[in-house]
């Protein structure tokens, strides 16, 4: 864990008002995770117990306490991709991939996770990768985009 | 002269493609040696001909669509800047008849200006609202907005003007205007559009909500699945500091006004207001009980508007045209109009503003095309995932929040996804089941435990065991779901799952329709 870079964030963030949340958020996106190790020191500057701490980075889906891959590939679960047949972009992507969702490929390269709703119900069915929204994806954009990652 | 050429930036058309295809342009004018002024403007919302590329051609604007890379060398191939004609020629943007059939109020600008220039919003009407405001008085802002008759955009459609009137009146040295940006319903992205598009006139509605509350810090509470948006209103927000309409003594008025973003952690029912302020203070986003309500004891305690972004974009067009110009459109007590958004198995999607009172079926059939799939449209969810399924029965009827109301459904944040015969209305009901059980904050019981015994249920519907009998648990369910719950996660989620039972019982292998709830 690194510590030194955890500190900095704690210290940035702690006597902000409503500090915790941009901290986690500070923290996650240095550190593609939040360590668990880290709550302790959290809650010693910010006077919260450690099980607050785990409740509030258990409440959210984006936060995650274990490393992801490298790439990040969120399917939209939601129901207008659903009327456009998101269902067997969830399959296809699984099965290429070989995981499940909250899972992280062998060669750390991909997680796949769910998601409700990416606002880009306009051109259903859509995916995430990174910070980047695909829409009207099939299986064909689907096979190009991992490829031109790989 | 130099050519002007609009491709647009906003999330959705890059979805499909209009960063490459910006790049390509640009690439191509230089090989052949076209001086071009790309403007990266916002999207029209017309997301089937997304990418739109326009040109400026004799001071008016000539469209093509949609454009994808391959066809960038044959548009100069036929001087498309200078209007030529092409395959994917669709004439003046404005006489588009998707647009021309529109009541643009909220979104005037959107789709025309380049987002991030403080010049383009000035030069389209921006911050008129904001200077008339600043010399009235707090409450001459707040009868300003009542008189207009605006009420919540986010959904629960509770009058904008009465809300900010409590704030007003509860006595504290600090207030807060909360931006709910936490736009999670399936099918809408309004919020995300105005952001993205015209972030300047979110700025200017919640200065003013600032100035009618004596509120001096404004939050905006931003979804994580928006990361553009994020970029965007954090551009938007220091070029408006810099330019003294936000920070202290703004326009040199003595007034002061500061905002920033806080990013949300992919939580559906941070949407809730109350949940929302919870998080926006460091906690878990549990439901609060209201009292207090949050006009009165909101964020830290203090009193605190929350309001949704389009409802908090609409201000400036209320103040610079006046309350009685924004009433005048719609029907009833639906006043204004309703940035709409068709999405799902449609044909033609995208953002349709228009008045209340406009059918289903003119959306569905007029604007939207009818189906994606060419089969026929079996039902249409309105409102998000807390949203009714209406039948085509119920397509005629005006949307309006109360007409809605009788129906047992709701007009919500105006999110309109259309299915094909090929859903399975059982399923859908038990995914609403699902979706409130991955969702729930967990603090009511109903809720927690009630859409999970909700899927079981079902479950045993389909398989038709016991099926009258579990028909009635399920009804029984649902009805203390909707009297016992918090807040409208638990509230709300009957709403589907009744009206999928009600107007498709053979999706679910029942015989004969169920008793009325």
């Amino acid at each position: 864990m690194d510590k030194i870079k955890i500190q900095q964030h704690i210290q940035k963030y702690k006597d902000v008002p409503g500090g915790l949340l941009p901290l986690m958020h500070a923290i996650q996106d240095d550190l593609g995770f939040i360590p668990e190790e880290s709550y302790p020191l959290i809650s010693h500057a910010m006077s919260l117990s450690v099980a607050e701490i785990h409740g509030f980075v258990s409440f959210y889906h984006h936060f995650r306490t274990k490393k992801a891959g490298k790439n990040i590939i969120q399917v939209c679960r939601a129901e207008s991709c659903q009327a456009m047949n998101s269902k067997s972009i969830e399959t296809y992507l699984k099965d290429k991939l070989g995981i499940d969702y909250h899972e992280m490929t062998d060669d750390q390269k991909f997680s796949l996770e769910p998601v409700y709703c990416l606002g880009n119900c306009a051109c259903s069915p859509s995916i995430m990768i990174n910070d980047d929204v695909f829409g009207r994806v099939d299986k064909e954009k689907i096979d190009k985009l991992i490829e031109d990652i790989k | 002269m130099t050519i002007k050429i609009f491709v647009p930036i906003d999330s959705t058309a890059q979805s499909l493609g209009s960063n490459e295809v910006a790049h390509k342009i640009e690439f191509e004018a230089q090989k052949r040696n076209l001086e071009i002024d790309l403007v990266r403007n916002g999207s029209r919302g017309l997301f089937w001909i997304e990418p739109l590329v326009e040109v400026e051609y004799n001071g008016e604007r000539i469209a093509y669509g949609p454009i994808n890379e391959e066809d960038i060398s044959s548009l100069f191939d036929a001087k498309f800047f200078e209007g030529g004609k092409h395959d994917k020629y669709l004439g003046k943007t404005d006489e588009i008849a998707w647009l021309k059939n529109q009541e643009r109020l909220t979104f005037a600008r959107v789709g025309i200006t380049d987002p991030l220039s403080l010049k383009d919003y000035i030069d389209h009407e921006g911050f008129v609202g904001l200077k008339k405001a600043i010399n009235m008085e707090a409450q001459q802002i707040v009868n300003e907005v009542k008189d207009s008759g605006l009420r919540g955009r986010g959904g629960a459609a509770f009058p904008t003007g009465i809300k900010w009137q409590t704030v007003l009146d509860t006595e504290s040295t600090q207030k807060y205007i909360v931006c709910n940006a936490d736009e999670g319903d399936s099918g809408t992205y309004s919020d995300r559009m105005t952001m993205e598009n015209d972030p300047f006139m979110l700025i200017e509605g919640m200065i003013i909500a600032g100035l009618a509350v004596n509120a001096d810090h404004g939050y905006i509470y931003l979804r994580s699945e928006y990361p553009h948006a994020q970029d965007v209103l954090n551009k938007a927000i220091k070029i408006a500091t810099e330019n003294n309409y936000l920070g202290q003594n703004i326009l040199n008025s003595n007034k002061n006004f500061t905002l920033e973003v806080t990013r949300a952690a992919g939580a559906y029912i941070c949407g809730e207001e109350t949940s929302l302020l919870e998080s926006l203070e460091g906690k878990r986003g549990l439901v609060r009980y209201k009292p207090p309500l949050p006009a009165i004891e909101g964020l830290f305690g203090k009193p605190t508007v929350v309001n949704n972004v389009v409802s908090l974009a609409t201000i400036p067009i209320i103040m610079s045209k006046g309350a009685k110009y924004y009433a005048d459109f719609g029907v009833g007590r639906s006043k204004g109009t309703l940035p709409i958004q068709l999405a799902g198995n449609l044909k033609q999607t995208g953002l349709i503003e228009k008045a209340f009172g406009i059918t289903l079926r003119e959306l569905l059939y007029d604007f939207g095309g009818g189906s994606a799939t060419g089969k026929k449209i079996k039902a249409v969810q309105v409102g998000g995932p807390l949203g009714a399924f209406i039948a085509e029965e119920n397509f005629d009827i005006e949307l309006d929040y109360e007409a809605y109301s009788k129906l047992n459904a709701v007009v919500g944040h105006g999110g309109i996804v259309a299915f094909d015969e090929d859903v399975n209305m059982a399923e859908m009901a038990r995914y609403s089941f699902e979706f409130c059980a991955i969702e729930s904050c967990g603090k009511c019981t109903p809720c927690r435990i009630g859409s999970t015994r909700g899927m079981e249920v079902i479950d045993k519907i389909v398989a038709r065991d016991e099926q009258p009998k579990n028909v009635a648990l399920l009804e029984n369910l649902c009805d203390t779901m909707v009297n016992g719950s918090l807040c409208a996660m638990g509230g709300m989620t009957p709403f589907p799952v009744m009206s999928a039972l009600k107007y498709f019982p053979n999706d679910f292998g029942v015989e004969s329709k169920p008793s009325e709830t």
